[in-house]
């Protein structure tokens, strides 16, 4: 058991996760690394719940598997439509797929 | 007590006539037969019914009427009404006048209609009207007789722009309709008045409660009754409304008879007899009724002198009779009111299908030699009895009857009525007026009448020398309903027989279950002995002298065919051009109405406030925001994910806050 001394240093290590995962989004253009950088917001959300779970019981757990679930089933479809982009395209470079500008 | 019970039958079946004649004007317009038997024979039905119920209650008279409730129509919290009909000694009677001289008038129907295309339409709009013309003097509750009150508006309408191809005949019949929108609107406030005061409509119940719970004479039922009473003057052609029923001639005649001059236009009268509580509390409005009656009586008949069209001469005679009834509800001889609407309905529907058929055969001669001359007009007519010969006599019965000479039906209803004013006279001394007034029209119209009749069947023929053969004598089966009405208008007197002829007054001692709220508080005192016979003497001179007047006036010189008659000059054009009481409608309401239409309503606020501000001003403001929102859609995922995270910070600031 870790103890709750943790709590700190594990929240701070998934805010930085995060805020990189948000910076990877806001700035890359390639759908790839865009994609793995929402997986990071993701795995960072997971460290939270991981982490609060020790004060307040194991709902946090349950989540973190509900997150995961949903992360395969998100990077199942994700990778489908960027593959089904590239096809398309021969590229994925996201400032080209701007087809929804009003 | 069956066929009390049964009543509705008497209204069922002339919808179901409806129904069948409507779905065969649809689609089988050319089965004629089938049509003439299912629209006269329903009508014939109602009569058996209506006969039955008469029966039934001639054998035991109730005091009370019976109301047959059919079903619940609305019932909210504290207003409840039924759909029922009530069944008394004056809807009984009613109901005979109606499926009586119905049945009659659809009999000739067949043979004056036979040759329309609109045949199927026509007996269908007829039966209808039987529908709704029942409901109205059944109809147990100010509501329902609403119900008819409006339908036999819109029977009515539909009837008068029977050939609607005519712009002029679909004109006259939007003028009725609108003209009685104008009466019906004071029928509907007097219900809301009638509301709030009793909190009930029903009519036994405000007939029983209103000596306790209204003020005589007071504001409340004086209001009631005044709105009452402009819904009567729409209905049935009294002035200021008056001025529809005239044009209303543009539809057939047989129309004109049964709801033109028998039955519709006199459900003003009927309704100030069913509420005569309500009006014997209010002198005032009563003496207004009166006053209106005997205003309409005298001017309809002036317009009647000069008319040539021999439909407006009985249109204007109509209106003016309307004017007597008026007259004797207006003075409290209810019961007098009733007896000239019965014995009128005789006369006056001889009088219109007589002149159908003089229009038949002149229609037939003209078509004949495809003449364009106006069939309608008298001055093409004159010595038409040597053609016409049953049409020629009845029509005397029916002349004689609405001059009012002994023993011929309308010299008792009308003498009735010009007695009661003379005696209401005693107590108020503008009846004495209304008296002198109602004499002077007695006097023209036997005047009117003469006329017509000389310009009609007297002296020498003015149809055309080519025409002249091919005038004949309507079928039997429009000659059989005219002599049924002639033996009726030769003794309709009956009902009503006086005491001074040995009579028993039969009409009035059968109505006085219904009329005695009226009459216990009007209390009004016939004249008897001399003063009834010096008042009977002078009504006979005056109907004798109005005969002769008009033969000799009218025969005097002879009368020239329509194209080659001189143009009316000096009071007689006046009279012609009914004292130009349609111009001017048309410039003091029609024109400033149509003005604030157009320029005010539609240019100002339908084109400019409506579609100007509203419809496209809302358009314009979704366009501004949706050309500046637009902007925000460039389609680069990255500015979506810049938005989004604005966004979400922003919430959680609000959250943690």
């Amino acid at each position: 058991m870790t103890g709750p001394t943790f709590l700190g240093p594990a929240l701070g290590l998934s805010a930085v996760l995060f805020s990189l995962g948000v910076a990877g989004v806001l700035l890359r253009r390639n759908a790839i690394v865009l994609f793995m950088c929402i997986e990071l917001m993701l795995n960072a959300v997971n460290l939270t719940f991981v982490a609060l779970a020790q004060l307040h019981g194991a709902s946090g757990y349950i989540m973190v598997l509900f997150v995961m679930t949903v992360a395969a089933a998100e990077a199942a479809v994700g990778l489908a439509i960027i593959l089904a982009v590239f096809r398309q395209r021969q590229s994925v470079d996201l400032q080209n797929i701007n087809l929804l500008r009003g | 007590m069956t066929f009390i019970h049964a009543v509705w039958l008497a209204v069922a079946l002339p919808l179901a006539g409806f129904l069948v004649n409507g779905a065969l004007a649809l689609w089988r317009p050319r089965a004629k037969g089938l049509v003439s038997v299912v629209g006269a024979g329903v009508l014939l039905g109602a009569f058996a019914v209506s006969l039955g119920v008469f029966l039934e209650l001639w054998r035991e008279p109730p005091h009370v009427p019976i109301v047959v409730r059919l079903w619940s129509w609305l019932p909210v919290e504290r207003l409840q009404v039924d759909l029922a009909f009530q069944v008394d000694q004056l809807s009984a009677v009613m109901l005979l006048i109606v499926t009586g001289v119905g049945s009659l008038i659809h009999l000739f129907s067949v043979g004056y209609m036979k040759e329309d295309p609109g045949y199927a339409r026509y007996f269908a709009y007829l039966n209808l009207f039987v529908v709704f013309m029942l409901v109205l003097v059944l109809g147990s509750s100010f509501p329902v007789m609403f119900i008819g009150w409006e339908g036999v508006g819109l029977c009515s309408y539909l009837l008068i722009g029977f050939w609607f191809t005519e712009k002029a005949n679909a004109d006259a019949g939007k003028k009725a309709f609108i003209m009685n929108r104008i009466g019906d609107f004071g029928f509907l406030v007097a219900m809301f008045f009638i509301w709030r005061t009793f909190g009930s409509l029903d009519l036994a119940y405000v007939t029983e409660h209103a000596p306790d719970m209204l003020l005589p004479g007071g504001a409340i039922v004086t209001a009631i009754t005044l709105f009452l009473f402009l819904g009567c003057t729409g209905k049935s052609a009294q002035i200021p409304l008056y001025t529809w029923l005239p044009d209303a001639m543009a539809g057939p005649t047989p129309v004109s008879a049964l709801i033109h001059a028998a039955t519709m236009v006199t459900a003003g009268v009927y309704l100030v007899a069913r509420t005569n509580v309500l009006f014997a509390l209010a002198p005032l409005s009563s003496t207004v009724v009166a006053g209106v009656g005997a205003l309409t009586a005298l001017f309809a008949a002036t317009i009647g002198l000069r008319q040539y069209d021999i439909k407006r001469v009985l249109a204007y005679s109509t209106v003016s009779q309307l004017g007597y009834m008026f007259l004797g509800v207006g003075t409290g001889a209810y019961v007098a009111g009733v007896f000239h609407l019965a014995t009128h309905a005789f006369f006056k529907a001889l009088l219109f299908l007589g002149s159908g058929s003089v229009i038949h055969a002149m229609h037939h001669a003209y078509h004949a030699t495809h003449s364009h001359d106006d069939a309608q007009d008298m001055r093409n007519m004159g010595g038409l009895r040597r053609y016409l010969p049953w049409t020629f006599g009845l029509m005397v019965i029916a002349t004689l009857a609405i001059a009012g000479i002994p023993p011929f039906s309308g010299f008792f209803s009308k003498d009735e009525i010009l007695a009661a004013a003379f005696a209401r006279g005693g107590d108020i001394p503008v009846y004495y007026l209304f008296y002198a007034m109602g004499v002077v029209a007695a006097l023209l119209t036997a005047f009117y009448m003469a006329r017509l009749m000389a310009m009609t069947f007297l002296g020498a023929n003015r149809t055309g020398e080519k025409e002249r053969a091919h005038l004949h004598e309507a079928p039997w089966i429009m000659t059989g309903p005219l002599v049924v009405l002639g033996v009726l208008s030769l003794a309709g007197g009956a009902l009503n027989l006086p005491h001074f002829v040995g009579g028993h007054a039969a009409l009035e001692r059968w109505l006085e279950p219904v009329m005695e709220p009226g009459t216990k508080l009007t209390r009004l005192v016939m004249p008897e002995g001399s003063t009834e016979y010096l008042l009977v003497g002078a009504a006979v001179a005056i109907g004798v002298l109005g005969l002769v007047l008009g033969f000799r006036a009218t025969l005097r010189r002879p009368i020239l065919p329509a194209r080659q008659a001189p143009a009316d000059t000096g009071f007689g054009l006046v009279l012609n051009r009914k004292y130009y009481v349609d111009e001017l409608y048309d410039a003091v309401v029609v024109r400033p109405f149509a003005w604030l239409s157009r320029v005010v309503l539609w240019k100002g606020v339908d084109q400019g406030l409506v579609d100007g501000v509203g419809v496209n001003g809302a358009a314009w403001v979704s366009r501004l925001a949706g050309g500046g929102l637009r902007l925000l859609q460039t389609g680069q995922v990255g500015i979506y994910v810049v938005l989004f995270l604005v966004g979400a910070l922003w919430i959680l600031r609000a959250v943690i806050r």
